[in-house]
């Protein structure tokens, strides 16, 4: 096991209360880990949310927490991944003015070669959507950053392991 | 994250009845056993005191002078019954004053249902005469909680706190009920909660790990056991009895384990830990299988984790997975409840006896004895010593007390001098600490046990942390036996001072009031004892009272407690002076 820090994705299958992203987090604050990102949605089983959370941890303290993150009565699973064991997705979005859409030329090359795709325009600003790895993200971020971004955000990692997480058989035995 | 669900019962077909939320609370409990409650009235329970009032003949309200006070006896009355201890508080203050209670009861698996009031729905989150957010302050210090702001929702919510708090690794829960949920009128019915999904109160035991961990001990020259309150709370002493004795492997004790067999069982080789005997602690770092049951390694069991039985093979039975692996490696983990994996793991071991190992405990016992324990036990030098009390109080008492100890020095005291006979007799703050738990746990246990004898020891700290609750003592004629150790000092501190802080008392020493006054003024018999040729005389004295007795004994000012582990220090390196 590494006992280098490195990112890891958490994956907490729960259920869909109210409360239990305080419980969650406060695993986290108490032992002074900062979250990387932290995304919460609904999951491919009825009534069952999934916690994506991405910290910068050794391996031995990653499970640590799973077991304190396990231990909440209200969590059904929780997982850990690092990256090569995931798909996963960050999306962001960045506010533009208009006018350097129509006065930039180079502008509309980056959008094309960067795979981002336009939201919406008006006569004030359009809207690019860009989603893939962090770096992708950032290095469009640091491309169109010289001719002015009015707003810019980020979302957090979403992940699907290439693992098979059979919470639907675990349901299952604890319904039976 | 969208609407709370507690939807965990089975719904059978049953007869409603339209009642109010607050009589549905009074009922739930009725419904969950619940015979004694302890708590403190106000705006936003209120309801709910009136639906007690009309149930005073099925469930007994303690009123309490704190509610702190409440849910140290709610934990007192759980700790020597096993069963779930009950508090209720108002909103806002009345809350957030349980919260010390429940921080003690995460952190000692003390099951307790909290119940407190909240103001209206609508006015959560507008900052309210008394609102606070307690769901969101307890939500660290509890095993689970929630909010119910719907009548209908009271009956599944109760259900399931009652299971949670008492099942697996115990825990305390509060329910944080609004008061239009107390108004309001819906069609109840109650159903008890066997079963909530997503929640495993006994892991399955891994395959294998039973024989692991039987060819483990099997083969050991030199094993220890540590042992935890996981078997008290576990319901298996006698299973655990079972498999030391087929072994023949000696045993020392955590402090919440205490009492777990008796002091005197000829395997016991006493308390591990900070100050713990000295033969299991030096021994830690001679074994070569140390075998943990229902014990968590906690660093003041530990000491400097780096040295902590680096030498052993460690197998663990416990309860809780993410205590396995937590502090120290476990070789074999034996997942489960106590009392099932302790009685499928004897028929695997050998009988054996280990005497040549037995030796080296009972020869380090003879240097604490000489060094320490003849000195607590048997003083000749002028001041009365902790230990001479406790030893009063063992003579007296035969050993069939409950003993229930504050925080301080006088709880080391107590815990390492203490003899007991019966299970479910050391009763004490372990993992928080807390100074004031004394007094008002011990109300809780004698309610909970009226037929023992309830010994409270405090010093003359922790005493006044909750010396109000005498007035509890008073009022609910709980014939407790008060002891107040009286150094003039925070003692534990003022030790620590003296040893590492070169001996710069800051705000230790105690101007300390006339307890036996206070004491009379509650109506309590009161006596105080300043020579030790009165001590045994008092001390009998007290254990004849019928009632309600405090006994004030002076004892020397800049006493210590040895041996000890200073913090950061190898268990084996406890010192003895």
């Amino acid at each position: 096991m590494s006992t280098e820090k490195q990112l890891f994705t958490i994956s907490v299958y729960t259920e869909n209360n109210i409360g239990l992203l305080n419980r969650i987090s406060a695993i986290f604050q108490r032992r002074h880990i900062n979250i990387e990102s932290l995304n919460i949605s609904p999951s491919e089983i009825e009534g069952v949310a999934k916690f994506t959370i991405v910290v910068n941890m050794i391996e031995e303290n990653v499970k640590k927490i799973i077991g304190q993150i396990e231990k909440q009565v209200e969590v059904i699973k929780a997982y850990y991944h690092d990256l090569d064991e995931i798909i996963y997705q960050i999306s962001g979005l960045f506010k533009i003015k208009s006018e350097l859409l129509f006065e930039e030329r180079q502008i509309q090359n980056i959008i094309k070669e960067s795979n981002a795709r336009i939201v919406t325009v008006n006569k004030e600003f359009f809207v690019l959507e860009k989603s893939g790895k962090k770096e992708e993200i950032i290095e469009l971020y640091n491309e169109l950053s010289p001719f002015g971004i009015m707003q810019y955000t980020r979302s957090g990692l979403i992940a699907i392991s290439k693992d098979e997480m059979k919470i639907s058989t675990l349901l299952e035995t604890y319904n039976n | 994250m969208e609407t709370q669900t507690i939807k965990n019962t089975d719904k059978a077909t049953k007869t409603t009845e339209y009642i109010s939320g607050s009589e549905a609370i009074v009922r739930c409990l009725i419904e969950e056993g619940v015979k004694i409650l302890y708590g403190y009235p106000g705006g936003a329970i209120m309801p709910v005191y009136d639906e007690l009032y009309k149930y005073q003949d099925k469930i007994h309200h303690v009123l309490t002078r704190h509610e702190q006070g409440a849910t140290h006896s709610a934990q007192g009355y759980a700790r020597i019954s096993g069963e779930v201890g009950v508090a209720m508080a108002t909103s806002g203050p009345g809350a957030t004053n349980l919260i010390t209670g429940i921080a003690d009861a995460q952190i000692d698996s003390t099951p307790m249902v909290c119940i407190t009031g909240q103001v209206f729905s609508h006015l959560l989150g507008s900052d309210a005469f008394q609102e606070t957010d307690i769901v969101g302050i307890s939500t660290p210090v509890t095993k689970w909680n929630c909010q119910v702001t719907k009548a209908e929702d009271i009956p599944e919510a109760i259900a399931k706190a009652f299971y949670i708090a008492r099942s697996g690794r115990p825990g305390p829960v509060l329910i944080d009920i609004t008061k239009d949920a107390q108004i309001e009128k819906f069609d109840f019915s109650y159903e008890k909660c066997t079963k909530v999904r997503s929640y495993v109160p006994i892991p399955k035991t891994v395959e294998g790990s039973l024989e692991a961990a039987a060819k483990l001990i099997n083969e050991a020259k030199k094993p220890l056991v540590v042992w935890g309150q996981g078997v008290i709370l576990g319901k298996a002493e006698e299973a655990f009895k079972a498999v030391i004795e087929k072994a023949g492997i000696p045993a020392a004790w955590t402090i919440l384990g205490a009492s777990a067999i008796p002091t005197k069982h000829p395997l016991n080789v006493g308390m591990v830990g900070m100050h713990g005997n000295y033969a299991p602690n030096v021994l830690t770092n001679e074994c070569d299988v140390l075998i943990a049951i229902g014990m968590r390694f906690d660093d003041r069991v530990t000491g400097k984790l780096d040295e902590y039985a680096t030498q052993a093979k460690v197998i663990h039975f416990e309860i809780d997975p993410a205590e396995v692996n937590k502090n120290v490696k476990a070789d074999v983990a034996v997942l489960g409840d106590a009392k099932a994996t302790l009685e499928a793991v004897l028929p695997l071991i050998n009988s054996n006896s280990h005497s040549e190992w037995h030796q080296k405990f009972k020869d380090l016992y003879a240097i604490e004895y000489e060094k320490v324990i003849k000195d607590d036990l048997h003083p000749t030098k002028e001041g009365l010593t902790m230990g001479e009390v406790l030893k009063e109080i063992n003579i007296q008492s035969k050993g069939n007390a409950a003993i229930v100890s504050d925080v301080g020095q006088h709880q080391m005291i107590a815990c390492r001098y203490a003899e007991f006979n019966k299970t479910k007799s050391n009763i004490t703050s372990g993992g928080l600490g807390t100074m004031g738990f004394g007094l008002p746990a011990a109300i809780g246990a004698k309610m909970a046990a009226p037929e023992r004898e309830v010994v409270s020891i405090s010093g003359d700290g922790g005493y006044q942390m909750t010396i109000q609750e005498l007035g509890t003592i008073f009022q609910q004629k709980a014939a407790v036996k008060v002891v107040v150790l009286n150094n003039d000092f925070l003692g534990m501190v003022r030790q620590w001072q003296q040893l590492f802080f070169e001996k710069r008392y800051a705000s230790t020493e105690m101007i300390n009031p006339n307890f036996v006054a206070i004491a009379e003024g509650y109506y309590i018999k009161a006596r105080k004892v300043t020579k030790r040729e009165d001590l045994a005389e008092a001390v009998k004295e007290m254990m004849e009272s019928k009632e309600a007795y405090f006994l004030e004994v002076c004892v020397e000012k800049e006493g210590n407690v040895f041996p000890m582990i200073p913090t950061g220090a190898s268990v084996s390196d406890v010192r003895l002076e």
